[in-house]
């Protein structure tokens, strides 16, 4: 069963949250990606405040597709996060402790989730139709020139994900696997036991 | 002789554009639903099941299944007695873009320098594949491909002697690699043979054959039913969030090579595997 968890996504909140914990995630999140990300770490090098309070903010790794006349937004699917690696130890420095995203993370980032007691969320890549349901609002906030890649406000309301990589480092993609293959390997174990007999 | 109307063509990779980001081929759907029923591990069914609730979501309200709406590579088979009038072929394949990705309301992915970058605003130009076929017919097929995936895929120049065996470690190792990154399940095109551009070639086009087909040679059609039975022992499963649904699908393309080698390429889609032809 998932469990509903209301953002901002506090320090608090964050160590209740456990590799491979199906949650219904409603609140405020931050769209963007490559060319944002850059943007941003620049901007905080220079010592410049960054466009939105980054506070126990949660960053959603998307590029989603314009939107039709009367929808909020157009399909939102996770972008791949391993490209916003070298970024996200320095955002999570700042405050951002959630990401959304999809795929497998640097040593680095891990380590930085367990620093700044972080959750790395996984949304379903390619499911952009099915999670632009759950976003009630969008709203642009700053580097409107990036298109697709622009820094964007989102309401979501019940937005399904998956914790991957929770506060204490522990990591769904290393665990799961790990789980099912030993399943199979009792079962295939079983079989031949009872070939044997 | 028949003349053809390059406007004919800019119209029909317009639509193809459109439809192929909203509509799953028939074979894609096919094969992820049977996929679901073998599917034994509890988050792996939940995973498929949102995957096939998206493809439908897509269709019903056409909007794109996913919002990498990719790069569009566009085959053209052109009949040898064909003329294409009224302009250049190459203009009116990217005006065909141009137009589908701006009413579809597609993303617009294409950066103009891959060094400099900086997106071009209408997702041309497309990655245009021309071949001059008999007869006196155009077979436009419009294949948008997402680079999740993409960038996982690989290409590897064999000595002969690795043999069957070097291309199959090949093959688990590059999913291997990929691990949750290309949005599994995935769809695996493998190219062995030609030359070092011509085995990525075939492996792309692995990607656009029906997933209920097999390579006509029963040898390789034997190769591709292990190495997609290996792939789904890895574990990995839907989103990597592991299962058994690694893979809905791997064929295999091939062409004659030289003496002295054995090109393999792989090439990875996600389960948002598109592509959608029309004949004029």
């Amino acid at each position: 069963m998932a469990r509903r968890i209301k953002l901002p996504l506090t320090r608090e909140l964050s160590r209740t949250l456990h590799a491979g914990d199906q949650v219904l995630l409603s609140g405020t999140i931050y769209t963007s990606r490559d060319a944002g990300h850059k943007r941003m770490c620049e901007a905080l090098d220079r010592g410049e405040a960054l466009p939105f309070d980054p506070t126990d903010a949660t960053i959603y790794y998307v590029g989603p597709t314009p939107a039709k006349p009367g929808q909020v937004i157009g399909s939102a699917g996770p972008t791949t996060s391993g490209r916003m690696d070298a970024y996200a130890p320095q955002m999570m420095s700042v405050g951002a402790r959630g990401m959304i995203g999809k795929g497998a993370r640097l040593q680095e980032v891990v380590d930085a989730i367990r620093e700044y007691e972080g959750t790395y969320f996984g949304a379903i890549g390619g499911a952009g139709a099915l999670l632009a349901k759950s976003i009630k609002s969008a709203e642009l906030v700053a580097y409107e020139d990036l298109g697709a890649e622009a820094l964007r406000r989102l309401e979501v309301e019940d937005m399904p994900l998956v914790v991957i990589i929770d506060s204490q480092g522990n990591n769904l993609y290393e665990q799961g696997r790990e789980a099912y293959l030993k399943q199979k390997d009792a079962e295939l174990g079983e079989e031949a036991a009872g070939e044997g007999k | 002789m028949r003349e053809i109307q390059a406007s004919q063509i800019t119209d029909v990779i317009e639509r193809l554009c459109i439809a192929a980001c909203q509509y799953l081929p028939e074979d894609v759907k096919t094969a992820i639903r049977q996929c679901r029923k073998k599917e034994d591990w509890e988050i792996a069914q939940g995973v498929l099941d949102n995957i096939i609730e998206n493809y439908e979501i897509a269709e019903r309200e056409q909007v794109p299944i996913c919002q990498d709406t990719g790069m569009a590579c566009v085959f053209l088979e052109i009949g040898q007695d064909v003329h294409i009038v009224g302009g250049g072929l190459r203009e009116a394949v990217d005006e065909g873009v141009r137009r589908g990705y701006d009413k579809g309301y597609l993303r617009k992915s294409v950066v103009k320098d891959p060094v400099r970058r900086g997106n071009t605003g209408d997702n041309t130009p497309a990655m245009l594949y021309t071949e001059i076929v008999p007869g006196e017919q155009v077979r436009i097929t419009v294949a948008p491909k997402g680079f999740g995936s993409e960038n996982m895929s690989a290409v590897r120049m064999f000595k002969p002697s690795a043999g069957i065996e070097g291309i199959k470690s090949f093959i688990l190792e590059t999913v291997e690699a990929a691990g949750p990154n290309p949005c599994p399940p995935i769809v695996i095109g493998v190219g062995i043979g030609g030359t070092f551009d011509k085995a990525a070639l075939l492996a792309k086009k692995a990607l656009l054959r029906d997933l209920d087909s097999h390579n006509p040679d029963p040898y390789y059609a034997a190769l591709e039913e292990e190495m997609l039975e290996k792939v789904n022992r890895l574990g990995i499963g839907p989103q990597g969030f592991g299962g058994r649904t690694t893979a809905i699908g791997l064929n295999i393309e091939t062409l004659p090579t030289h003496i002295a080698g054995m090109p393999c390429a792989i090439n990875i889609n996600c389960h948002v595997t598109r592509h959608k032809t029309e004949v004029i």
